[in-house]
């Protein structure tokens, strides 16, 4: 299937690191979907995209990107397919929000880098898409955390991947964007086929966007599926070490029933009584 | 064209087309011409490779001189020297002054990511200053052992002087400079992704790993031989990419040609100056360029640490 990835009994440490990042996970994450990788702080969320994306190589295991190991694909190559939305990335000169998105399609274009009509219209469409084009001129170090992560995404779209990696891309995000964005991914996903796999720490968010869930405690797979059978009170208490309510949305709109995580007070004490 | 004994500009267009009288034809065939040669060339590889090192570390401070390498490049050299080959070794010396390129390249870059992911600008320019202290005590060990007259030519080209040029010397140079720099000029567009860190080149489509060595080889190289024609001068790899980066941005499709121009344009007008600021004596080209290039790295220090 075009845009799967298969992880079978991946494992991968960190060098110097006492116990493994990533242990004994197998996934599969299938086009049409969006995915979100759930778990504190520290389960691997991070790692598990870096090694999903061939960034890092797995210790044991085998990863495959449409139906190919990860190591074995072309860097220009698979970035035709895949885009990946890093949680933030060095500013070391300035360049225009333009220039930034044009990087997208480096993928496409040869050694020469000419620039095509096509080129040009991707690059709008992705800032379109992103929200970015009244930016379009301004230097990134002028923008806000928000509008540079908005930036990025746009980035990625200029790719014209069929499938899109983001790690935490709302953690700076104001609520309107945060749902904007969360909207966006879930119609690449579902109206344009996209695999769309999301790292976040917004529960609710992911239970009401996300059709696939994965969630993990200390680099292993603690449970995966559909947001209904992920989000149990015990198994969320369990993992973030908090008590909690998981209730159903209230509505309106078409999430009305999705589960959603009420963090109660009291702290790890009753957590851990309960 | 201008120097310590004047010529009307008609007699040195004379001498360039082979009908001056021979005094005239000496000094602007096998003095100024070999000289603005040199500095032409070790001037658009230092700014070059200096632009390339700024990406390459995303760091606005980088540059051979600062980092070290030039002096690692200058030991390579002098043991070079002592061991008994000729300043005008077309291979030997290049590839001496190379591998001590590498060496400090290697120790700085060890030094700087001992302290975890990515380089922080302080530990990394105090690795530079470090490693360039150690290795000129090298040099200053090495040239006590010579003569008088050995040890003041030493000083002078480690100061960084074209007073040793020549037409064989210029070619010898630009049978290296200038692959090298058409070389870089290819990989201007994947080093522009760099420039957003590794992790997000690696995602745009970038062989990273590979791409990266391929820089560090080819700007060593181009230090190491710059170095080897004219010693250590320091700053033109700063000064330059910076001036070009308010100037035009820093897309390095128009950076790196755009550094070779003005570098090379840069060096001819300090190497000029020294010869006639204080003539018939001369200054190192070194001290010109330092003179030129401390302030803006201060500045450019001031304002990095004010970004935080």
């Amino acid at each position: 299937m075009s845009g799967s990835f298969r992880l079978r009994d991946v494992h991968f440490g960190y060098e110097g690191a006492g116990r493994p990042a990533l242990a004994e996970v197998t996934l599969d994450l299938d086009p049409g979907e969006l995915h979100a990788v759930l778990g504190p702080n520290g389960s691997g969320k991070s790692t598990l995209l870096r090694v999903m994306l061939g960034e890092l190589g797995a210790t044991r295991g085998t990863v495959e990107f449409d139906g190919r190991e990860i190591a074995l694909w072309r860097r220009r190559e698979i970035a035709r397919e895949v885009a990946f939305v890093p949680q933030s990335e060095p500013l070391a000169f300035p360049m225009s929000v333009r220039a930034l998105v044009e990087m997208g399609r480096y993928p496409h274009t040869g050694p020469l880098g000419r620039r095509t009509a096509h080129d040009d219209e991707a690059v709008d469409d992705a800032m379109r898409r992103a929200g970015v084009s009244e930016l379009s001129e301004r230097p990134i170090d002028t923008l806000s955390g928000g509008e540079r992560q908005r930036a990025r995404i746009a980035r990625a779209l200029a790719q014209e991947p069929r499938t899109l990696v983001l790690d935490e891309p709302t953690a700076s995000l104001d609520l309107h964007f945060e749902m904007e964005t969360f909207e966006l991914m879930r119609s690449l996903a579902r109206d344009a086929g996209f695999t769309v796999v999301v790292a976040t720490h917004n529960l609710n968010l992911a239970a009401r966007f996300s059709s696939h869930v994965v969630l993990l405690s200390g680099g292993r797979v603690e449970a995966v599926g559909t947001p209904e059978e992920v989000f149990t009170h015990d198994g969320i208490e369990r993992v973030f070490r908090w008590p909690v309510a998981v209730v159903p949305h209230p509505g309106p709109g078409p999430d009305a029933g999705a589960p959603q995580v009420l963090p109660l007070s009291g702290g790890s004490e009753s957590a851990e009584a309960s | 064209m201008v120097g310590p004994v004047p010529l009307p500009l008609s007699e040195v267009l004379r001498a360039l087309r082979g009908a001056a009288d021979p005094t005239a034809g000496t000094i602007v065939l096998e003095l100024r011409l070999p000289r603005v040669g040199l500095a032409a060339l070790v001037g658009a590889g230092l700014a070059v490779s200096g632009a390339v090192f700024q990406a390459l570390l995303r760091n606005p401070l980088a540059e051979p001189y600062v980092l070290g390498i030039s002096s690692g490049a200058a030991v390579g050299a002098v043991v070079a020297m002592v061991f008994g080959m000729t300043a005008t070794s077309v291979v030997a010396l290049p590839l001496a002054a190379f591998g001590g390129a590498v060496l400090a390249m290697v120790l700085v870059l060890a030094m700087a990511g001992a302290h975890g992911r990515g380089f922080d600008t302080r530990v990394l320019l105090l690795s530079g200053v470090v490693i360039g202290a150690f290795f000129n005590a090298l040099i200053l060990l090495v040239i006590n052992f010579a003569d008088v007259e050995t040890f003041r030519a030493a000083m002078l080209w480690i100061m960084g002087s074209f007073a040793g040029a020549s037409g064989e010397g210029v070619l010898s140079l630009g049978l290296y400079v200038l692959p090298a720099v058409a070389l870089l000029f290819a990989l201007a567009r994947p080093l522009n992704l760099l420039s957003v860190g590794e992790q997000s080149a690696f995602h745009l489509g970038v062989e990273v790993t590979r791409l990266k060595l391929v820089l560090y080889v080819v700007t060593s190289l181009v230090v190491g031989v710059c170095v080897a024609g004219s010693g250590a001068i320091g700053f033109v790899g700063l000064v330059v990419p910076h001036a070009l980066r308010l100037v035009g941005g820093s897309d390095h499709r128009w950076l790196l040609p755009g550094c070779a121009l003005a570098g090379a344009g840069f060096l001819v007008a300090a190497d000029t100056l020294a010869r006639v600021v204080v003539a018939p004596a001369e200054l190192p080209v070194g001290v010109v360029t330092a003179l030129v290039g401390v302030p803006v790295f201060l500045w450019l220090l001031v304002r990095s640490e004010g970004l935080g």
